[in-house]
């Protein structure tokens, strides 16, 4: 801390140090100690707050693991959330390797500008591209019995719509990260191993893979991250009985109002996802640092 | 794509069999190449295109004729012109919040040492690891118990306790690159604390702050996770298209599409250019 | 600077007998001493700079010496002893409050600022009109013969081009001491040669007082006034280039400045100032200095341009070449001591002239040295 003070002055350092404290603890965790607070309490009536049965309970986190539906629905999430995951990443890592070492500078160039424009566009747009494709009577469905696959229209919106429509919008999370890691791998060091015979699927177990690393865990943290607190897949995408439990969250607030119960809801997810964040973080061996950058 | 692939003499004798394997591995990766740019670009070609059609339904097919009426209803469409004012609201006040803090935060977490160093970077990234709807409930929650309730300020609010993060870690990184004698050098020529940090330290931070203001723009346009439970009864652009999916879905929203398609368009080519600028300086030097 | 009674109260080492100026020192050090953690990478040490001296510090990297830069500028705190300059003491004193300016190796010019706003930077800092820093850049561009320069970025000068600018953002704040920090490391060979002739001369026409580092000793020993040589910070020795080289004090400086022929073993007499020492190779006889006790170890030094080829010397050698080193002016003959074991290597200076006839390569020959042209230390 006497750093800062050295380096800026007290003065400017103070104003530093006063601005990351009310981002951090203002914006981020007194907010965030509030949300477990509420998810620790009962929804009581205006009159009864601060009387005896302002106690912390349980349950509201007990509601979800009774619930007939929802303890389903959360483990339909995590388990989405880590296919799309593994999804993305394995049609990802391909085409890195190419744009980071294979592809010539031209070929590079339009290939990053023609992956921008989607990755620049919002989530809501391009959920609804898949809105649009899905449809009953939409294109897929046209070009599949225009084919001779179909016999007749398949209603797409549902849980297989929902993982298409997420893997779609968060891909380039899993690409860029997985292409900058290749990217700083030296060339000299595949042609070294093709050069001592080694066999293509090999120089990538061996060197790129390793190399890449980093890239791979900190797109894999990410896409999981987004994946589990996509709202507008599910939206869009579902079908009246395939529902997310982000919309269970939106409901608790929105719907029925029981702000408590959506609180629980709400941190059981946070946890869930800092879990998994940490687990893939330790699983991968690369720490927190090194991750996001 | 690879046309120098030299068959070495030591290869000759299963000549006929590699060079078949090595065109099917290039024809196979030109491929999928293919379906992956086509799985990635097909979509908005098909949101882009609905666009024409002269459909009350969004869609390609079937075909209806084309028309340009979406495109013309798209702006004199006054909803989606409120829409976007609101969105501007919101992403100037998140620029207004996260620039400064997070130039402060990436000043404080640039002048630490190892493990203070290690935790405080721990805390400043944990908002992008939260997912977005939970930061917009603890932030509804948080201030409802002052007596905020959502509207702009929590909608802002709430974003940049995420957006900060990016803001911080782009302007860190540039100023991990920064030679810290030239701020003992100002300092021993006179220079008092304010005139280092306004002559020395922003003027070199200057790109990197453009960037990290361009980030910060981007991505509080683009929430929608977060601002869903903050918004209040205010309507940003990706509130009201999701909200239109629901409600009545007409071509106009994909004609809104196209043209932010063409921004993300000329957005990508300039950020291009500019990387191939950034190229050439750093060859000169 | 009339703080005088400060002044008066401390000693101060260093200072030549006789020699009482009216004014304060330029930068006086009293036991000041540096620690990080528990090492300490300047002990307690004191030493006086006096006004218009080109004064150096020179040592192996890590021996302290840009520490010592940094206490003088401000950039570090020392944890004990004082820093005066001019007098003053700048205990409490911040780096941008210091009548010092600093020169780094990585000369820290500010890329994004044009060449004269470099130069006026700490004009600026000081509140001068825009119009005054501009008249006063122009002078310092004229001084360093680049005025045409001021309109340009450091990135489009050339490595000399942008010293001369580090120099005169330095003395555009007209410091009472400019510390340089190895500032000719960067450049290459027939730079360096040019900037120290230049910096030497600017040094005169300002008359500003130079505190330079440097680990080169032909750089110390061409510009300076005086040296002092530093080593795991302690300071070995202050002196003249010429004294440093013909009468160093320790071990370590006779080992440090220059080439020097080493023989070892231990003292069998001293008288008239002339020390004998005993050594498995014979007897050997140089000047003797304090603290050498008869019986005790110790080590004679001699120059290789000191050594004389041929039979009949003092100190008597029997040599075999090894190899010529020429180095243009002179050649470096690197001989071995016959029958020393550890073998001892010998290296004689050879003139051009004398080139012709000097002993070839694994021939046998004798060479020797007056007394007075060696030194004998006591082993430490």
């Amino acid at each position: 801390m006497s750093e800062i003070f050295q380096r800026f002055g007290k003065t400017l350092g103070g104003i530093f140090v006063a601005l990351v404290l009310l981002w951090l603890a203002g914006l981020v965790l007194v907010p965030g100690i509030y949300m477990v607070n509420a998810a620790l309490t009962p929804r009581l009536p205006l009159a009864l707050r601060g009387g005896p049965d302002d106690v912390y309970v349980l349950e509201n986190f007990a509601y979800l693991l009774n619930h007939p539906n929802h303890g389903w629905i959360f483990v339909k999430t995590i388990w989405s959330s880590a296919l799309v995951t593994f999804v993305t990443l394995l049609l990802c890592y391909p085409v890195a390797y190419w744009l980071a070492q294979v592809a010539r500078k031209w070929q590079m160039r339009l290939m990053l500008v023609l992956m921008l424009v989607p990755y620049l566009m919002n989530e809501v747009l391009r959920g609804l591209a898949w809105y649009i494709i899905l449809a009953f009577s939409g294109p897929l469905n046209a070009m599949l019995m225009g084919l001779g696959l179909l016999d007749e229209p398949h209603r797409w919106y549902g849980d297989g719509g929902v993982l298409a429509g997420m893997a779609y919008a968060y891909i380039l999370f899993m690409l860029f990260p997985i292409y900058n890691a290749i990217c700083t791998l030296d060339r000299d060091q595949i042609n070294a191993a093709r050069n001592l015979g080694s066999a293509t699927w090999r120089i990538h177990r061996r060197i790129v893979l390793p190399h890449a690393k980093v890239g791979i865990a900190t797109g894999c943290v990410f896409v999981f991250m987004m994946a589990a607190g996509s709202y507008v897949a599910p939206a869009l995408l579902g079908a009246p009985g395939s529902r997310w439990f982000t919309q269970l969250v939106y409901e608790w607030f929105f719907e029925i109002g029981n702000w408590n119960r959506g609180a629980a809801y709400g941190v059981a997810l946070m946890a869930m996802c800092l879990t998994v964040v940490l687990g893939l973080l330790a699983l991968f061996r690369v720490n927190l640092t090194s991750a996001i950058k | 794509m690879t046309n120098d692939i030299n068959v070495s003499p030591m290869h000759t004798q299963s000549g006929a069999s590699q060079r078949l394997w090595s065109w099917l591995g290039r024809a196979g990766s030109r491929l999928y190449l293919f379906a992956f740019v086509g799985f990635l670009l097909g979509p908005l070609a098909i949101l882009g295109g609905a666009a024409f059609n002269d459909s009350s339904f969004p869609t390609v097919s079937p075909w209806q004729g084309g028309t340009l009426k979406w495109l013309q209803a798209l702006f004199h469409d006054g909803e989606i012109g409120d829409a976007l004012v609101s969105s501007g609201i919101v992403a100037g006040g998140v620029i207004l919040v996260s620039l400064p803090v997070g130039l402060a935060s990436a000043l404080v977490l640039n002048s630490l040492n190892g493990r203070a160093r290690g935790f405080v970077y721990g805390l400043m990234v944990s908002p992008m690891l939260i997912p977005g709807i939970v930061i917009g409930i603890s932030t509804l929650l948080f201030w409802r118990q002052v007596g905020v309730n959502g509207g702009y300020f929590l909608t802002i609010l709430a974003q940049a306790s995420f957006i900060t993060s990016f803001v911080m870690l782009m302007i860190a990184a540039q100023l991990q690159r920064f030679d810290r004698t030239m701020e003992d050098a100002a300092l021993g020529l006179g220079a008092s604390r304010l005139m280092v940090l306004r002559r020395i330290l922003l003027p070199y931070l200057r790109p990197a702050v453009l960037a990290a203001c361009c980030l910060a723009f981007l991505q509080s346009f683009e929430n929608y996770n977060t601002t869903l439970f903050v918004r209040g009864t205010e309507t940003p652009l990706t509130v009201f298209i999701a909200t239109k999916v629901r409600t009545g879905l007409t071509p106009v929203i994909n004609a809104l599409g196209l043209v932010m398609m063409l921004a993300a368009l000329i957005g990508a080519l300039l950020w291009e250019l500019k990387r191939m600028k950034g190229f050439a300086r750093a060859d000169r030097s | 600077m009339l703080d005088m009674p400060r002044v008066a109260k401390m000693d101060t080492p260093g200072v030549l007998p006789g020699v009482s100026s009216p004014l304060p020192s330029a930068v006086s050090l009293n036991n000041v001493e540096m620690r990080f953690g528990p090492t300490r990478a300047v002990k307690p040490l004191s030493l006086d700079v006096q006004q218009g001296e080109f004064f150096s510090i020179l040592g192996p990297s890590g021996c302290g010496k840009t520490t010592l830069l940094r206490l003088i500028a401000g950039i570090l705190k020392p944890t004990a002893g004082q820093v005066f300059i001019n007098g003053e003491d700048m205990a409490g004193v911040p780096q941008n409050m210091r009548a010092t300016a600093m020169i780094f190796q990585s000369l820290a010019l500010f890329p994004f600022m044009t060449v004269w706003e470099n130069i006026a930077f700490g004009l600026e800092a000081r509140g001068m009109a825009k119009k005054e820093r501009r008249r006063r850049a122009q002078e310092l561009l004229e001084l360093i013969a680049l005025p045409d320069h001021g309109g340009r970025l450091p990135g489009e000068l050339s490595g000399g081009q942008r010293q001369r600018v580090a120099i005169a953002r330095a003395l555009a704040i007209q410091p009472k001491v400019l510390l340089l920090d190895e500032p000719l490391s960067a450049l290459d060979l027939k730079l360096r040669q040019h900037m120290r002739a230049e910096l030497r001369s600017l040094q005169k026409s300002t008359g500003v007082t130079f505190f330079y580092i440097t680990h080169d000793q032909s750089e110390a020993l061409a510009m300076s006034d005086r040296v002092a040589v530093m080593n795991a910070g302690t300071l070995q020795q202050v002196g003249t280039p010429h004294e440093l080289y013909s009468r160093p004090g320790t071990r370590f400086v006779a080992e440090f400045v220059g080439e020097t022929n080493v023989l070892s073993g231990s003292v069998s007499r001293i008288e008239n100032g002339t020390a004998v020492l005993d050594c498995p190779e014979g007897r050997f006889a140089g000047r003797s200095t304090p603290g050498l006790r008869e019986g005790a170890k110790a080590r004679l030094y001699v120059r290789p341009e000191a050594m004389r080829i041929g039979d009949g010397n003092h100190n008597d050698l029997a040599l075999t070449i090894e190899r010529y080193d020429f180095e243009g002016a002179f050649a470096t003959a690197h001989a071995v001591l016959e029958g020393s074991y550890p073998r001892r290597d010998v290296s004689v200076t050879i003139s051009q002239q004398s080139l012709s006839s000097a002993p070839a390569i694994g021939a046998p020959f004798r060479a020797g040295f007056c007394a007075r042209d060696a030194i004998v230390l006591p082993d430490e």
